[in-house]
């Protein structure tokens, strides 16, 4: 059996490889967990080809080698039978991890938004794409088109057209009027204002506001994308459609250990501590703040959680600095009301259970609609569907409830509480 | 960049080679741009890339169900669609 950890951090993307790193540099002993078969995230997942981490994540993969800091991948947790034990599923095995602190670090999905053809193979999110070229898909020469809403749309059309893919648009719902806006916001930040420029340079493509897709074509996989812009309706051929609609909060885990959520949001205070003692929370869950922001506060939680309360104070000026761009973000690419009128009532809403749109609509409640229709009962547990319907009839999502994940039967038989002994037999 | 190798997989039968690193998921979309068929006969394919969706399940050396997007490919691993 494992020893107890100290602390334990579930996600290892660039929020939880800061609060391991700072949590085992104070030398206590510090466990990560990634549900991937690599640490990074995805911000900072490897491309295949590649052999090592670049720029800034290099110089945190660095220390946290050098920190000893224990290393689980490819482990998603799935239960907590009793407080201070986490389970988790393998390839092959379960994991039993017993800690004295938590820090949550789970990051955020995609937004997905239903519209009619978006189930074909080949429309993927924008994220979801890039991740899949850096697993190793072929995109030089393809034709793809991206979509959607955030700041993530524009790195994806950047990576893509640096891997020899063809860019025809660049589909932003966003207002130009919003995006003005937030343009001067980045002046007062010189360090994003230079990563924009910069992603402007490696652009080059033909970037188009106030303008979304309405439709994808195909038989057996995608063909074209109709395109909404100012009215008018365009169709284009092209190989991949990447459709992100920002980013949503991995927030399930926090919700099945009990602490507060908020407008799917994780309540924390000042030192990242949510509202279960000794479970901490950073990055995406607690707002869609950006690398920067994940990096702080997994600093101030991984301290925070190693007991140097003072050492996380430190960075609370940093910290307040890059929450203003998270509330920018959030103002700048929230959803216009017409992507509402998106799907047409054959359209598929819920994709593990194939529920269309029309028999969502006679439903008042996200509730009501899983037990009649089964929308969000599938596998992914509604974790598409369930942000989607949230938006699309204004639904409050329910309570999350264990496992977190479909997990094998024998894996399910370990986080069960055994019967005590005399209950056997008795009767 | 190195030159990435190979190694050679079996995709729904045929025998399929992939780049060192690979993930199965992206086996799938060389081989047949599907992993899987929903419960109303739609073909489908990976849509999250990182593990959340399940729309890229596959089976895998006879175990249903494997998120192919998380999983690399192997010498001689045998994977198939889900129908």
């Amino acid at each position: 059996m494992l020893p107890t950890f100290d602390v334990v951090v579930i996600g290892g993307g660039p929020a939880g490889i800061a609060a391991a790193v700072r949590a085992a540099e104070c030398g206590v002993n510090v466990a990560i967990v990634d549900d991937n078969a690599f640490l990074g995230g995805q911000i900072w997942r490897k491309s295949f080809s590649l052999d090592a981490h670049a720029g800034e994540a290099s110089l945190w993969f660095r220390r946290l080698e050098k920190a000893k800091v224990a290393t689980f991948c490819g482990k998603r947790v799935f239960c907590q039978p009793e407080p201070g034990v986490l389970i988790c599923e393998g390839d092959d095995h379960v994991l039993e991890l017993r800690y004295r602190n938590l820090v949550l670090a789970t990051g955020a999905r995609e937004g997905f938004l239903p519209f009619p053809g978006w189930t074909l193979p080949n429309v993927m999110g924008a994220g979801g794409l890039q991740a899949m070229v850096k697993s190793g898909l072929p995109i030089a020469g393809k034709r793809v088109v991206v979509a959607g809403t955030g700041p993530l749309l524009l790195a994806v059309a950047a990576y893509l057209r640096k891997q020899g893919a063809e860019i025809p648009i660049l589909c932003e719902q966003a207002s130009w009027d919003k995006l003005a806006r937030f343009g001067l916001t980045l002046l007062a930040s010189p360090k994003k204002f230079a990563q924009a420029l910069q992603l402007k340079r490696e652009l080059a493509v033909n970037f188009s506001a106030n303008t979304w897709p309405v439709a994808a074509h195909g038989t057996t996989k995608l063909e074209s994308v109709t395109i909404s812009h100012n009215g008018q309706t365009e169709t284009i051929n092209c190989h991949y459609l990447a459709c992100g609609f920002h980013l949503v909060p991995n927030s399930e885990l926090s919700a099945l250990l009990g602490c507060e959520i908020r407008n799917a949001f994780v309540q924390t205070d000042e030192l990242q501590r949510t509202t279960v003692p000794g479970i901490f929370c950073a990055g995406e869950p607690t707002s869609i703040g950006g690398l920067e922001l994940s990096l702080i506060e997994g600093q101030i939680a991984g301290l925070a959680a190693a007991g140097r309360v003072l050492d996380a104070e430190r960075l609370f000026p940093e910290r307040k600095a890059a929450r203003r761009f998270a509330r920018h973000l959030e103002h700048t690419f929230s959803l216009r009301n017409e992507l509402r009128t998106l799907p047409s009532s054959d359209t598929i809403v819920c994709r593990c259970e194939d529920v269309r749109y029309s028999r969502l609509q006679r439903h008042s409640s996200w509730r009501s609609a899983k037990l009649h229709t089964r929308c969000g009962m599938g596998p992914c547990q509604g974790r598409v569907c369930g942000p989607a319907t949230a938006f699309l009839f204004k639904w409050n999502p329910d309570s999350v409830r264990p496992p977190l994940f479909p997990v094998r039967v024998d894996s399910l038989a370990t986080c069960s509480t055994p019967a005590p002994e005399n209950v056997i037999g008795d009767h | 960049m190195r030159m990435p190798s190979e190694i050679t997989i079996k995709v729904n039968g045929h025998a399929l080679s992939v780049p060192v690193g690979a993930t199965v998921a992206v086996a799938m979309a060389l081989a047949v741009s599907k992993c899987r068929t929903s419960v109303s006969g739609e073909l489908r394919g990976p849509l999250c890339g990182m593990g959340i969706c399940f729309e890229c399940r596959v089976n895998i050396n006879g175990r249903r169900h494997r998120k192919s997007c998380q999983i690399l490919c192997e010498p001689d691993m045998e994977v198939s669609s889900e129908d």
